[in-house]
């Protein structure tokens, strides 16, 4: 059975960076999310693929938005789900990370998505032997977020390529802009990776105090000036910027961030007519993103939630090996997840 | 009073001769020598060095006796070699006063295995922001003459010059950890290429150069001594370079993991690679092992750092940061120094004896192999190859990031005036 994913062997069977999937892996996900989708149109928006199974949503952070995607996914999969709010829990009591872990494995769960504050946490848990669960990492500090680097990059190839146009294809030579702060982002990073495996060439875009030294090492370009790059960009990718930077003087004020690298329609009039706007939310309109815009038809951020879960389940799908399940159930899915299991196999079948 | 022939050993890596100690001293050096009586330790092919004197240990007690205590602390510096260690000031309560100065040196004396000279700390509870009695430590029954706030930096450019200034008055000197706070909020790793990936907070090398060139410039200014911590890159050896060849008075430490260790190791996220200041580049690695061996660098110290293990048994953002080095400080320093040509063991013996115990001024320690002086030795068997196994440490803690790792030599004796604390490899 191949590794999957197959870019990092330490952490095969877990999805805990964009970095350690190669580009079958990508493009096998992203093609399963498109199965995926196509279930939310029928009338019965259920898989039996993860029935039986468990899975923990192991939350040390506030995040309604990616708890609630995870969720969905879990549920359309017909897996058996627990939420697991760190706060006013016993981790709040100062119970480890370790300790947590072990707790709920101890109940019998087969996947363990996390999101965390610490870089690294998620890894930490794949690897330190702590348990023997697939993990899934929902964020971690300003480390990785590959399941929305895999939603952005799976609304890319929709937008850009098309649904049916785009099965089997990566993302080749197709320009992405991501703008605002990378420095504290996750979702660049992801995407930084992602991105680059399928064959895009991305720009970033921020003033300098908001990217990280070392980003010279970074497979991508990187320039200060926004409208210089607009024109020359597919997909233009905001990124949220919280007004409290200014107080730690990585910009002055809020409107001069605004002014030199927020979109507005004047500026996205400078991009090319097919190119989206895309934003993983939450937006903070008036600062990186005007309304206009934001309400605008060229902007993807309900896309991208919908997406979500379309990508959630195929990479729960691929991870758990649920492909035992899925066919021959007789549900009114059936034909759907048929499609669904000859489209991936999965490396942790009939494991605990 | 109980006589010891060490026989055959080469005497600082040079000539083998016999060394015979007498009580607490050595009594003759020389070839032929007759054992008249004393026990005999067959020494061919061994190395011996005057004991060895670390200038940062952090022993731990009193307050964090679950990661290491005094006793603890001097069987793990017994063991791997040493005769003296400087014990830092960052225990709980801080030693910012005689009496906690005091019980740390009575506990010294008491365990035995090797002297403990405490360190002061510079400002009361290592606030940064009070000068604490140094003269009352340094008048103490410690004697305390090396003063620092470890763990912490004298950030006030104010208070560090008064603190500089104000040792003069007993020949003291002041211990920087720099490290410029505003610089190092929420850093978890060396900033550069592979804490961008990580998204681990940076510790730019700025801003302990930033400290450094601060601090050489106010000894200039106020005729002082200033030595400084755990050096770690390779602008830092600029700096020391530039204001040792102004004549001033500076002096600087690094440590074993600086000396071998670099950053892509964080790529684990193992929490044992966590350490401040963090690990760097493999640039910066040749540079302080270059500063090392022409001497900008005046001595190796561990810095040996003992966590009890839910400390490091986490997510790297809630650990500790530290490593223990006091049982594999000479393997480590064998490993980069020695086997790569940079150092001869007379250099090791200067580095990791006669400096350190200069500049913290002890008496006794880091004296010469030679009739008449206190018999502190410690003989190295340099042909000895293992792999670092931590559930050997005589230290509490197991916090060793060379756990699994092959690392050659191995102290198989080691004399406290005359007396062994290590005999054929084991604690006495």
């Amino acid at each position: 059975m191949p590794l999957f994913p197959g870019g990092n062997p330490r952490t095969s069977g877990h999805l805990i960076s964009a970095a350690d999937l190669t580009r079958d892996d990508a493009v096998r996900i992203l093609d399963t999310a498109e199965e995926m989708a196509r279930l939310a149109d029928r009338p019965i928006k259920k898989l039996p693929a993860l029935r039986g199974r468990t899975i923990v949503n192991l939350f040390f952070e506030d995040s309604t938005r990616t708890r609630i995607s995870f969720e969905a996914a879990e549920k359309r999969l017909s897996a058996d789900v627990i939420n697991f709010a760190a706060k006013g829990s016993s981790v709040s009591k100062g119970e480890s990370l370790k300790d947590t872990a072990q707790t709920l494995e101890a109940m019998g769960v087969d996947a363990v998505v996390i999101r965390h504050g610490a870089s690294g946490a998620p890894y930490r848990l794949a690897t330190s032997g702590w348990i023997d669960a697939a993990v899934v990492n929902a964020g971690d500090g300003t480390h990785q977020h590959p399941t929305q680097a895999l939603l952005d990059a799976f609304t890319m190839r929709r937008r850009l390529i098309g649904p049916d146009a785009g099965l089997g294809r990566d993302l080749a030579g197709r320009r992405i802009t991501i703008v605002g702060d990378i420095l504290h982002s996750r979702v660049a990073r992801s995407n930084v990776d992602l991105l680059n495996t399928l064959g895009a060439q991305v720009t970033l875009v921020a003033p300098p105090t908001l990217l990280p030294v070392g980003v010279e090492g970074w497979p991508c370009e990187v320039s200060y000036d926004l409208d210089a790059v607009l024109p020359k960009s597919d997909a233009v990718m905001m990124l949220r910027v919280q007004r409290e930077r200014m107080n730690a003087a990585f910009f002055p004020t809020e409107r001069e961030y605004s002014r030199r690298y927020g979109l507005d329609v004047q500026r996205m009039e400078r991009m090319p007519e097919h190119a989206v706007v895309m934003h993983p939310g939450p937006m903070v309109r008036g600062m990186e993103i005007t309304a206009e815009v934001a309400d605008s038809g060229r902007c993807t951020v309900t896309e991208q939630v919908a997406n979500g879960v379309s990508i959630r389940m195929a990479v729960l799908y691929l991870l758990l090996g649920g492909s035992e399940h899925a066919g021959g159930s007789g549900n009114t899915a059936t034909g759907t997840a048929e499609t669904a299991a000859t489209t991936g196999t999965a490396a942790r079948t009939e494991e605990k | 009073m109980s006589k010891t022939l060490i026989r055959g050993a080469k005497v600082l890596g040079d000539r083998a001769l016999d060394v015979l100690i007498d009580g607490e001293t050595v009594a003759a050096v020389g070839t032929g020598l007759d054992a008249d009586g004393a026990r005999v330790v067959e020494a061919d092919g061994q190395i011996l060095l005057p004991g060895l004197v670390d200038l940062h240990t952090h022993l731990r007690e009193p307050g964090r006796e679950d990661s290491e205590t005094v006793l603890t602390g001097t069987r793990a510096a017994a063991s791997g070699g040493y005769t003296a260690v400087h014990a830092m000031a960052n225990t709980f309560p801080v030693a910012d006063t005689a009496g906690v100065v005091e019980q740390v040196w009575r506990l010294g004396r008491e365990s035995g295995h090797c002297d403990v000279q405490p360190v002061g700390a510079v400002t009361v509870g290592l606030e940064g922001k009070q000068l604490a009695e140094l003269g009352a430590m340094h008048e103490s029954a410690a004697s305390v003459r090396v003063f620092s706030d470890d763990g912490k930096c004298v950030d006030d450019a104010v208070i560090m010059r008064r603190a500089l200034e104000y040792v003069k008055a007993f020949d003291g000197v002041i211990a920087q950890h720099a490290q410029e706070p505003r610089l190092t909020e929420g850093a978890q790793m060396n900033e550069g290429t592979v804490s961008a990936e990580l998204g681990l907070g940076g510790w730019p090398a700025v801003a302990e150069e930033s400290i450094i060139a601060r601090d050489v410039l106010l000894a200039a200014h106020v005729g002082s001594r200033l030595h400084v911590c755990h050096l770690s890159t390779a602008g830092s050896v600029e700096i020391v370079r530039w204001a040792k060849s102004k004549g001033w008075n500076v002096t600087a430490e690094v440590t074993p993991h600086h000396l071998l260790l670099t950053d892509e190791l964080v790529r684990s996220y193992d929490p044992v690679y966590k350490v401040n200041p963090p690990l760097r580049t493999e640039a910066d690695v040749r540079a302080l092992r270059e500063a090392l061996a022409d001497g900008t660098i005046d001595c190796v110290a561990t810095d040996h750092a003992p966590h009890p293990h839910e400390d490091k048994d986490c997510e790297w953002g809630a650990a500790a940061m530290g490593m223990v080095g006091l049982e594999t400080a000479l393997s480590v320093v064998q490993h980069t120094m020695v086997e790569t040509g940079l150092l001869d063991w007379a250099g090791v013996a200067d580095r990791m004896s006669f400096r350190p115990a200069a500049i913290g001024r002890l008496a006794g320690q880091g004296r010469p192999v030679s009739a008449g002086e206190p018999a502190n030795l410690t003989l190295v068997d340099p042909a000895y190859r293992g792999t670092v196994d931590s559930a050997g440490f005589a230290s509490r803690s197991r916090n060793t990031p060379y756990q699994g790792r092959e690392l050659p030599g191995r102290v198989t004796h080691t004399f406290l005036r005359g007396r062994a604390t290590v005999m054929d490899g084991k604690l006495v």
